[in-house]
């Protein structure tokens, strides 16, 4: 009798909820904490001039070279954050909640908490309409989501006009930005995919992993104004484009061609690498810094 | 009393098979082949689009530079001797074509099925080519041969449940030839298990896009998991397609 009972109260219901489980895989468990792994190099924001990776417009690559990262040392800018793409061309983890409807329990959205210069991003996930193309841009834009093929597919627009990458490579508020949450294991690997018309002659694609942390993240920092040499009223620091002091750097620094360092379209496509194969002089060894896991390059002295 | 124990029995396979077990049978089981049943497509030809790693993908890194690499102490000697000209002179020139870096190499894939339960994929760059066995017959139960560039890999689907369908493909490989993670001669070793999951995404010009999320595990030359997501664009023929032998000097 009382194997029977077990049988009845315990094993029955794990069987179905074990079943169950799997048909509910395509959505998968989103919330908790996710750490940045530093071992696919995305970031490329160790040097004032490095767009490698990116496909360009003339015109973004214009004001790009006229980008002087001092910028961010005047009183006025030091706190603006950084768009949305930064939620995997930055360094952090991610910290997502959910956040349900108390009436059907459903989920209505998920938010991934904000760092110190980063704006939060909620997902919304309940179907609701689109603002209107006039409603107010923001740095974190208007994201919504929906479950397909067993990952989360989500769409920022309403950006704010502002930086693909910390360089000064520009973002019109026209972009949109795509992305997929693919979670495998203890993995959840962020897939975006950046469209502006403007300024990206292809999307912008990059591809981030992250793996679920039992230790809970949290970025958040309260950003203070204070003076770093800049008063206020003073010009916004910049180079004319074509006397950027910055633009060989990185170029010299590994000997790099110039093409790719400034995001020109071709650079990215195998048939780039056998050009250059007969011309390409590789660096001298490497003596400093050689095994760091971090994002940075040796800096100009 | 046999029915409770069979649905014992049967708890026990649910909790101890994974769901993509679960959802292959319910499609038919045994019966059915890998190609009948699978959820993504992923055959057609793709190309490398590279936005990640480009320093460390489209050209030749430094010597002795592995940033962003967990390489081990017992790595470190092995990379500051990498000798491109000896590994040609050895017959070795595809040590950075092996499994634990092929996916990151530029170049394209065709993808094609071999037979119902094994996929192909051939690369152009290095002209290697990778079987996927989705059973074991073909693969496992069949005493695996010498170690080799491209290992042994078994493949599974995992199948979303959504009513849009969808899933993944997860491979895993071993029995690998010590090889490359980069051109410039980061080791790993015969004991590296290489796990990567292909999946699929649209894109907004209609496209498709393959990203394969790559995990490398070497006891021997790496102090934790090596975990890259190189992807690829869909092309629409074979027409770009260009064979190139490994070489270690470029």
């Amino acid at each position: 009798m009382l194997i029977h009972l077990v049988i009845r109260r315990a094993v029955v219901p794990l069987l179905f909820a074990v079943l169950a489980a799997g048909e509910a895989s395509a959505q998968f468990d989103f919330v908790g904490s996710w750490a940045p792994l530093a071992t696919e190099d995305v970031q490329n924001d160790s040097l004032p001039v490095d767009y490698l990776g990116l496909a360009l417009t003339d015109e973004a690559r214009t004001r790009a070279l006229s980008y002087d990262e001092s910028q961010k040392s005047m009183m006025e800018r030091q706190c603006a954050g950084w768009g949305a793409a930064y939620l995997v061309l930055g360094p952090f983890g991610l910290r997502v909640t959910s956040q349900t409807d108390p009436v059907n329990n459903r989920i209505v959205s998920y938010t991934i908490g904000a760092w110190e210069d980063w704006s939060e991003m909620v997902i919304w996930m309940d179907g609701r309409p689109q603002p209107s193309e006039h409603a107010l841009h923001t740095f974190a834009g208007f994201t919504t989501g929906h479950w397909e093929g067993g990952a989360l597919a989500a769409r920022t627009t309403h950006v704010k006009a502002g930086f693909i990458r910390k360089t000064g490579v520009p973002l019109t508020d026209e972009a949109t930005i795509d992305w997929r949450f693919f979670r495998h294991g203890d993995i959840l690997t962020v897939l975006m995919v950046a469209t502006d018309p403007v300024y990206l002659v292809e999307p912008e694609i990059v591809s981030k992993s992250f793996r679920m942390s039992r230790t809970p993240l949290d970025y958040r920092s309260e950003c203070v104004p204070a003076y770093e040499g800049h008063e206020p009223g003073d010009s916004v620091p910049h180079f004319s484009p074509d006397h950027n002091p910055f633009a060989d750097e990185f170029m010299k620094l590994y000997r790099l061609p110039r093409e790719a360092v400034l995001g020109y379209r071709d650079t990215l496509y195998p048939e780039y690498r056998k050009k250059i194969k007969d011309t390409y002089v590789p660096p001298p060894p490497c003596t400093e810094s050689c095994g760091v896991a971090g994002n940075f390059v040796l800096r100009r002295q | 009393m046999t029915t409770w124990l069979a649905l014992v029995g049967m708890t026990l396979i649910a909790l101890a098979g994974p769901a993509t077990v679960r959802a292959q049978q319910r499609d038919g089981g045994a019966a059915r082949s890998a190609q009948q049943t699978a959820p993504i497509d992923l055959t057609g030809y793709w190309v490398s689009y590279v936005t990640e790693n480009w320093r460390y993908r489209m050209v030749t890194p430094a010597k002795g530079e592995y940033r962003r690499i967990p390489a081990s102490p017992a790595a470190v000697p092995i990379i500051n001797a990498w000798d491109p000209a000896a590994d040609e002179r050895a017959g070795s020139q595809c040590k950075s074509y092996g499994a634990g870096n092929i996916m990151s190499v530029p170049g394209r894939l065709h993808i094609t099925w071999q037979d119902p339960d094994t996929l192909r994929i051939d690369t152009d760059a290095g002209t290697q080519t990778r079987l996927l066995h989705f059973t074991q017959s073909t693969a496992a139960a069949t005493s695996p041969g010498p170690p080799s560039w491209q290992g042994e890999s078994i493949a599974v689907w995992e199948r979303a449940t959504g009513p849009d369908g969808g899933g993944s493909l997860r491979v895993v490989t071993t029995n690998l030839r010590p090889g490359y993670l980069r051109k410039n001669g980061v080791p790993y070793s015969d004991r590296t298990t290489v796990t990567e999951n292909f999946d699929v995404a649209s894109l907004p010009d209609g496209g498709k896009l393959l990203l394969v999320t790559t995990v490398v595990e070497d006891p021997v030359y790496l102090t934790g998991p090596y975990i890259v997501s190189p992807h690829f664009k869909k092309e629409t023929d074979g027409s770009k397609w260009d064979p190139t032998p490994c070489s270690s000097t470029w």
